[in-house]
């Protein structure tokens, strides 16, 4: 009764001129909602404080970066960019990286869906020991791995490819994937299953037909992740790669030269990697916690 | 949880994972481990030695050190974020396009490369040309990341709450949107306070995603690399170096293969035990559900 009064007392307020009336209670959790969206405000300039400075400062020329600081560019300049869309061992690293990261991402989720189908229904030999370690392999140190991949996949030929750092990264990218689908699977019910194979659908039938539309998010959530966590990667895009393959994160250490950084290039290439992130983040903004907690939540 | 159906024809469904992991896994693991117990001085002489690479990287100081300030710093920066990341999460809106944008906005740092990261912290900390040095400088404190071990350690372990924080509080977010609001008309009901909310409603439900996130912080703080590599180089002397990065150091810098493969081995069987103790708390959670 006390919470249908105090909801309509709030409609009151919005619609009637008088002076609001408030129960004790109710102000005190408008404050506490106040001083909530307060903070949440504060911690997001907080948050975005270091990105925007470094975005301020890919419009800046180098004299003004060092001449003293300012919140929006005096001379503002698009020469940094210029540079970077101008020369192609710039921007070549940014078609070679978004190259690597795709072949990964269709890879890692052409292995992961069966796989993942199998985990979700099946009971077999050895199913825990496999999902376990998967998961090691997510949490295996890349420092540890560095030099043998190296070998490896010169050794095999494919040292400076692209398709050596999109099977290198299969290594974490792959058991991310099998998790998070795992996840998402688990909450489709079996019976849709069952009642598939009795109206005659065959296994591969059914996986395309039915199957993968009803899971559409999680792979989208799980497309999403494989090319997160392979983007933001370097040591090992690095470490597997030469001229060929170079990815923009090692092209950027070319800033540091004899005559000192070129801070305005630095910051620009900076700037247009965060950007593949943040376009493709809006399309899975729901489902984007779920995949953090691979899968279970 | 349903029950599942005995099927050992699944593994024909699992085959190209294993394959395509195994690949990147097996091969090098072994590769690893077979430098392990060997002294390599070119690739036509080598000499077994046994276990004498492990008794070395045991006694060896310097990993010692670089454990040790890995261990303060991964339990530092899990003592800022998780409740630092509680707060947001409970000051996230619910509803509307205010939820989606701040949704987003928060999320931003965990899709910057991890390079990036290192680069805006490395301009964003300098007294010159960046604003938080810049800060720091003009209320009297003598800050330079470059020079003062302290500042450098402070610098990284701000980086990476800056960085992961988001992580935490999304997860936090996704666990307490899962809340029904009957809890909460019934608090209401009681006059429970805020705090009585958020211990006896809230804080119970978010167990499941704190362990995730608890623990995905630790390992990933366990093996981070790239961003103080950035910003510092693992200096000044070594205040930043961790586990990582002196491993990386002694297998490209120094080129020393066995003593960096034993070491490696060691290093992953402490990921490997955290690991195991991480599926295990998971799997047994699903269980009570």
């Amino acid at each position: 009764m006390t919470q249908l009064k105090t909801s309509m007392t709030r409609h009151n307020t919005g619609t009637k001129e008088q002076a609001p009336v408030y129960s004790k209670a109710e102000r005190k959790t408008r404050n506490a909602h106040l001083r909530g969206r307060f903070g949440l405000v504060l911690y997001l300039v907080l948050l975005l404080l270091p990105i925007y400075w470094l975005i301020n400062m890919s419009f800046k020329t180098n004299t003004e970066i060092l001449s003293g600081l300012s919140f929006v560019p005096a001379d503002f300049t698009l020469a940094n960019y210029a540079k970077i869309f101008g020369d192609p061992t710039w921007y070549m690293g940014y078609v070679n990286s978004i190259f690597y990261v795709s072949m990964n991402m269709v890879i890692s989720l052409l292995v992961a869906l069966p796989a993942a189908y199998a985990f979700s229904r099946y009971k077999f030999i050895g199913d825990k020991h496999m999902f376990f370690w998967l998961l090691s392999n997510r949490m295996a140190p890349p420092a540890v791995f560095l030099l043998p991949f190296f070998q490896l996949y010169s050794s095999v030929g494919l040292f400076d490819t692209h398709i050596a750092v999109a099977l290198a990264h299969c290594i974490f990218t792959v058991p991310l994937a099998v998790w998070i689908l795992e996840g998402f699977m688990s909450g489709v019910p079996r019976e849709i299953d069952e009642t598939a194979y009795i109206d005659g659908y065959s296994f591969p039938k059914f996986f395309v037909r039915i199957f993968i539309p009803l899971i559409r998010s999680g792979i989208g959530v799980t497309a999403f992740f494989c090319f997160m966590f392979s983007w933001v990667e370097l040591l090992l895009a690095r470490t597997l790669t030469s001229v060929e393959a170079k990815p923009i994160a090692a092209i950027m250490t070319r800033t540091v030269s004899a005559s000192g950084m070129d801070w305005g290039l630095l910051a620009a290439a900076g700037v247009l990697t965060i950007i593949p992130g943040m376009l493709v983040i809006y399309f899975v903004r729901n489902h984007v916690a779920k995949g953090f907690a691979l899968g279970r939540v | 949880m349903q029950t599942k159906v005995e099927n050992n024809k699944a593994w024909f469904l699992v085959m190209p994972v294993f394959l395509i992991v195994a690949f990147s896994a097996i091969i090098p693991l072994m590769t690893v481990v077979n430098y392990s117990v060997q002294d390599i001085f070119d690739p036509y002489t080598r000499y077994f030695v046994g276990t004498e690479w492990f008794k070395q990287v045991m006694l060896d100081s310097r990993l010692h050190e670089a454990l040790l300030r890995q261990f303060i710093y991964s339990f530092t920066i899990l003592i800022i974020e998780v409740p630092l990341g509680i707060c947001v999460a409970l000051m996230m809106p619910t509803k509307g396009r205010g939820a989606s944008l701040a949704l987003i906005l928060v999320a931003i740092p965990l899709l910057i490369p991890w390079n990036v990261v290192g680069t805006i912290w490395q301009i964003f900390g300098r007294a010159d040309i960046g604003l938080f040095g810049a800060f720091m400088s003009s209320i009297g404190v003598d800050y330079n990341y470059a020079s003062d071990p302290t500042d450098a350690w402070l610098t990284v372990v701000l980086m990476d709450v800056w960085h992961w924080t988001p992580l935490v509080a999304l997860l936090c977010y996704s666990g307490l949107r899962a809340i029904p609001e009957v809890y909460y008309q019934a608090a209401r009901i009681d006059q429970a306070s805020r705090w009585a909310v958020f211990r006896y409603i809230q804080l119970p439900k978010l167990t499941n995603v704190l362990i995730i996130g608890v623990l995905l912080r630790f390992m990933d703080s366990f093996m981070i690399y790239t961003e103080p590599f950035v910003l510092t180089g693992g200096g000044p002397g070594s205040s930043t170096t961790f586990l990582s990065q002196s491993l990386v150091q002694q297998a490209i810098g120094q080129f020393d293969l066995g003593p960096a493969a034993a070491f490696s081995l060691v290093y992953f069987l402490i990921i490997l035990l955290v690991c195991w103790v991480f599926y295990t708390t998971i799997m047994n959670m699903q269980k009570d559900k």
